[in-house]
């Protein structure tokens, strides 16, 4: 087959990335003091994102690459960027928190970078194979993340767990793949959308089998309940840089990644996989409400919150139509700043003697630190959903599909289970605004603060003009045909 | 003068916010600049309201002050409002410089934030009035519960904590349903503005799931019994100003729910739904009397009452009739002034004694005869003696219902009794008997400040109680249209059966 230069241009930003991780990597193993390589490679690396962002913006239409293997269509370029801005945040936090902790290492960076290469390629995948390579690309730069700190025991069993498990789901994930080619006789997403499509494939137990183990692999590395038992020890595990990393960037990738699967190739067999959907969506949105409230440790409680999110972004997922992508995309946009901001708060949780992470700690924030306390507290209240702020645009979309869809009972738990996870959201506010103050917190890194503070005023002030993301979004959700 | 044009409805909405960021950046040391800048705010956005009152034409049902604007593609930003909504406006912007100067003295810690907090939720509350779309409403009607959670929550009582939380959590629950709803109205209408819904005709079998879930968040709002447990715990926990916000504003987003949405959008579940109502209500009326005449604390039984005349509203609203409605209306906005003057009343006595314990109290007339006055003449307005104006809702509420439901309108009167007895056995025992207790004999009368705030109240209270014209005109041709279109609609029903 002639190869044709043009054929690459869909993947140029990947390319990009990659290459730079690649030149990072030998910047960072030569030259000065470690301190100063982890910094200069750090701020390079958010410099290749940014190049990588601005590829990814010259692009237009739907392009492919290697053999329709790749494709580079609206919607994974909406996702793409949000990556892109989740990754670079998580740089930007890690700086003040590797230095704090001895452990400035420029390998940190690089890696998130070569993660980011894989989740594009996850979200642009349209094989078989291209899926798993990508996958397996950003879940092996996660698990070295998650155990950067090897000399913590907290962070070497988080790295250890987060793999057995992911293993094991890839494994999973690999196992339905193969049955899916047996069955279909091919790899590519197409091909198996026409087999999907044909009669008889609803009672075709291969193929149905085969995407119950995709969805099974998939909804590990979304955290999707009953697959989320790895989430609460690795968040509480790893340094906290990398835990907003992992609470952002590679939940947006997979769950990019699952509604192309079932909207794409598996959009034929729609009736199957949307029960499916809608169980781990109740039981993620439950779970996350539920198991919340007894948390102490503010990290693992995000946890329960980041799983409870995804279960509501599964409700815009289950929707199956253009409406329920669209609410997905806005769900994630909202979601990955929220998320930023709430972590560059626990960032800023540190005493003398080092960081703390005891929701207690936060007692009396308001007389301490007003600016942060505020800006946790609007954090908090978006993520529970209630207006104006950003959250309750973000709720308000997805629940708006499934009303669409006729999903009521799915409407009226999820909403019923925000309230329940609003209980716990509170609780922090509680803790910061009514009781009797602590001592202070010692001073915030400017970046961590810069974070902070933007996120905060992203979720306060999203109302005042909030036309630019959902019509983003809606262009985006295009990309599918339903 | 003349405002034609101009986005009035706006700025009256965001100077309260303009001001909050004004006084943010304020020093937190100069607590008297910032008392002051948010009462000049609250003044001044009063006096802008003023403007909309002068301005409104009562001869016309439909909306006025319309603006639209493009907000989130088929969600409007619009805003208006007609001769049921308008008078929420003025009372809210009435209320709040009052509030403000209650907090004067009683509020020393954290005074810039509770200013902000107040200034925030004022604008909330005129948006709820306001917003002509759907999603704007909710988005305000929500919205205030931040403020409001931490005004209870900072700078209330001992038991703060648990009454924040309980009014957060009920009314929260209670208003995702209606969220859910407005989706599913979305969805079949095609439109979130208000105006055109309320001429949408929506199935029968829809519009009965609707109102229960519009019923759901309302009925907590309002309150009724049975999920009225909130609000005496929120009032009695939350500071004075906070009470008077509850009870004299957060409490008539429920009733202007039921005419906004449940009457005119979903009339046919209405009809279906209004024993509902009514059995609801009379229970409220007779058995949260009941329960207001063993309260050992002042403002518990002031909270419990509130839901007594609440009962008394839905009632009203619910007889479809002009005068029940207007009943129901002028029943809101006058137990919006007796209620609020209630709260600040033993506001008054808390600040000099730090108790709300009724048995702490006795004999107060010796010490504090002008104080005594003042608060004889709400506990006759609460009452419902004629010559108030609690007389003149309470009596057009039972007038209406008496036509539609003989036996609903006999209990519903036993509760005027009742509220006669446990508000004079509350004037008695706080106010007269011996002067016995040491603690009470420094109490000194109310001052300049104290008078400044009641007086407008004791006015407004007698004036409408002999002279209710003023409200009743600005509502009657909206309430007219809203009847005339319920009848429409029952005889369609009618038709179709």
């Amino acid at each position: 087959m002639p190869v044709e230069l043009t054929s690459y241009t869909a993947a140029l930003p990947e390319i990009i990335l990659a290459a730079g991780a690649m030149v990072l990597l030998m910047l960072g193993a030569f030259g000065a003091e470690a301190d100063e390589r982890a910094d200069r490679v750090g701020w390079l690396g958010i410099l290749v994102l940014f190049v990588t962002g601005v590829a990814l913006l010259s692009q237009t239409g739907t392009e492919r690459a290697f053999n329709d293997a790749f494709i580079s269509d609206p919607f994974a370029r909406f996702v793409k960027l949000l990556v892109l801005v989740g990754s670079g945040a998580a740089i930007v936090l890690s700086f003040d928190d590797m230095r704090r902790a001895h452990a400035n290492r420029y390998e940190t960076p690089v890696l998130i970078l070569l993660s980011t290469v894989g989740m594009m390629m996850m979200i642009s995948a349209n094989d078989l194979i291209a899926l798993y390579l990508g996958l397996e690309l950003q879940s092996l730069a996660l698990y070295v993340l998650a155990a950067i700190r090897r000399d913590d025991v907290r962070s070497s069993e988080a790295g250890m767990k987060y793999f057995v498990l992911g293993a094991l789901s890839s494994g999973m994930l690999l196992y339905g793949a193969s049955l899916l080619y047996g069955y279909t006789g091919t790899t590519t997403f197409a091909g198996i959308a026409t087999a999907a499509a044909a009669p008889g494939a609803a009672t075709n137990l291969g193929l149905i089998a085969g995407l119950v183990f995709l969805l099974v692999g998939l909804a590990f590395k979304i955290s999707a309940v009953p697959f989320h038992m790895w989430t609460p020890d690795v968040y509480e595990g790893a340094p906290t840089p990398i835990t907003a990393f992992f609470a952002a960037a590679p939940k947006l990738a997979a769950l990019a990644l699952l509604a192309r699967v079932l909207s794409e190739p598996f959009g034929g067999m729609e009736v199957q996989w949307q029960k499916i959907v809608i169980f781990l969506a109740i039981a993620s949105m439950l779970l996350g409400a539920f198991a919340a409230i007894g948390q102490t440790n503010i990290k693992r409680l995000m946890a329960y919150s980041s799983i409870g999110h995804v279960g509501f972004a599964l409700v815009g997922l289950a929707a199956g139509s253009e409406e329920g992508i669209q609410s997905l995309l806005i769900y994630l946009a909202i979601y990955l700043v929220m998320t930023l901001g709430s972590f560059a708060c626990i960032l800023a949780m540190r005493r003398e003697s080092g960081p703390v992470e005891e929701i207690s700690e936060l007692s009396g924030l308001a007389e301490t630190d007003l600016p942060m306390a505020f800006t946790l507290a609007m954090l908090l209240f978006s993520l529970a959903g209630v207006p104006p702020l950003a959250g309750f645009f973000a709720k308000f979309y997805v629940f708006a599909a499934a009303v669409k869809a006729e999903l009521y009972g799915l409407a009226i738990i999820g909403v019923l289970s925000s309230v329940v996870g609003a209980f716990y959201y509170l609780r922090i506010v509680k803790v910061m605004f009514f009781d009797d103050a602590k001592p202070a917190f010692t001073t915030t890194a400017p970046y961590v603060r810069v974070v902070m503070i933007g996120a905060g005023l992203f979720v306060l002030l999203y109302a005042i003009y909030p036309s630019p993301l959902i019509d983003a979004a809606a262009a985006a959700a295009k990309s599918f045909s339903f | 003068m003349s405002i034609a044009g101009a986005p009035i409805l706006s700025v009256v909405t965001f100077l309260p916010l303009a001001g909050a960021l004004f006084v943010a950046l304020l020093s937190r040391e100069a607590v008297q600049n910032i008392r002051y800048a948010t009462l000049w705010t609250t003044l001044i956005t009063f006096a802008i309201s003023l403007l909309i009152w002068i301005n409104f034409d009562p001869n016309t049902a439909g909306f006025q002050f319309v603006e639209e604007r493009e907000w989130l593609g088929p969600i409007k930003y619009k805003m208006g409002v007609d001769g049921i909504s308008m008078l929420f406006v003025i009372l809210t912007t009435f209320l709040m410089p009052l509030c403000i100067l209650a907090s004067w003295q009683s509020i020393e810690d954290r005074v810039k934030e509770y200013m902000i907090a107040f200034l925030v939720l004022e604008a909330l509350m005129i948006g709820v009035f306001c917003a002509l779309d759907l999603v704007l409403f909710y988005l305000f009607f929500e919205g205030g519960l931040i403020p409001m959670f931490l005004i209870i929550g900072v700078w209330g009582g001992p038991r703060r904590v648990y009454a924040s939380f309980k009014f957060f959590l009920y009314t929260f629950l209670g208003s995702v349903l209606m969220l859910l709803a407005m989706m599913a109205m979305y969805w079949h209408a095609g439109t979130t503005d208000i105006p055109t819904l309320m001429t949408t005709k929506f199935p029968a079998d829809m519009q009965f799931w609707l109102w229960l879930a519009f019923f759901a968040s309302f009925a907590v709002k309002m309150p009724m019994w049975p999920v009225h447990t909130w609000l005496p715990d929120a009032h009695v926990e939350a500071p004075t100003a906070g009470s008077v916000i509850l009870a004299g504003i957060l409490l008539k987003m429920g009733g202007y729910g039921f005419l906004r949405f449940s009457l005119p959008m979903f009339p046919d579940a209405s009809a279906t739904l209004a024993p509902l109502v009514f059995a609801m209500s009379v229970i409220a009326i007779v058995a949260t009397s009941l329960i207001a005449l063993v309260q050992e604390d002042i403002k518990k039984l002031i909270a419990y009452s509130s839901v007594a005349h609440m009962g008394f509203v839905t009632m009203g609203i619910f007889t479809f009739t002009q005068q029940g409605i207007d009943g129901a209306i002028f029943q809101m906005l006058s137990h919006g002034l007796i209620s609020s003057a209630l709260f600040l009343c033993v506001g008054v006595v808390y600040d000099r004694l730090h108790t709300r314990e009724i048995k702490a109290y006795g004999g107060l007339v010796e010490r504090m005869p002008i104080y005594a006055v003042i608060f004889m003449v709400f506990t006759m307005g609460n009452v419902g003696l004629p010559g108030t104006s609690g007389f003149v809702g309470e009596f057009l509420t039972l007038l209406s219902s008496f036509k539609v439901n003989t036996y609903v309108a006999f209990i519903a009167t036993t509760g005027v009794i009742l509220s006669a007895a446990y508000a004079l056995y509350l004037y008695r025992r706080v106010v007269f008997g011996p002067l016995e207790k040491p603690s009470l004999k420094a109490m000194k009368d109310v001052n300049a400040r104290e008078i400044a705030i009641l007086a407008p109240l004791v006015i407004l209270t007698i004036l409408f109680g002999f002279y209710p014209a003023p409200i009743l005109d600005v509502t009657a041709v909206s309430v007219k249209a809203l009847v005339t279109s319920l009848e429409a609609a029952s005889q369609a029903a009618a038709l179709a059966n």
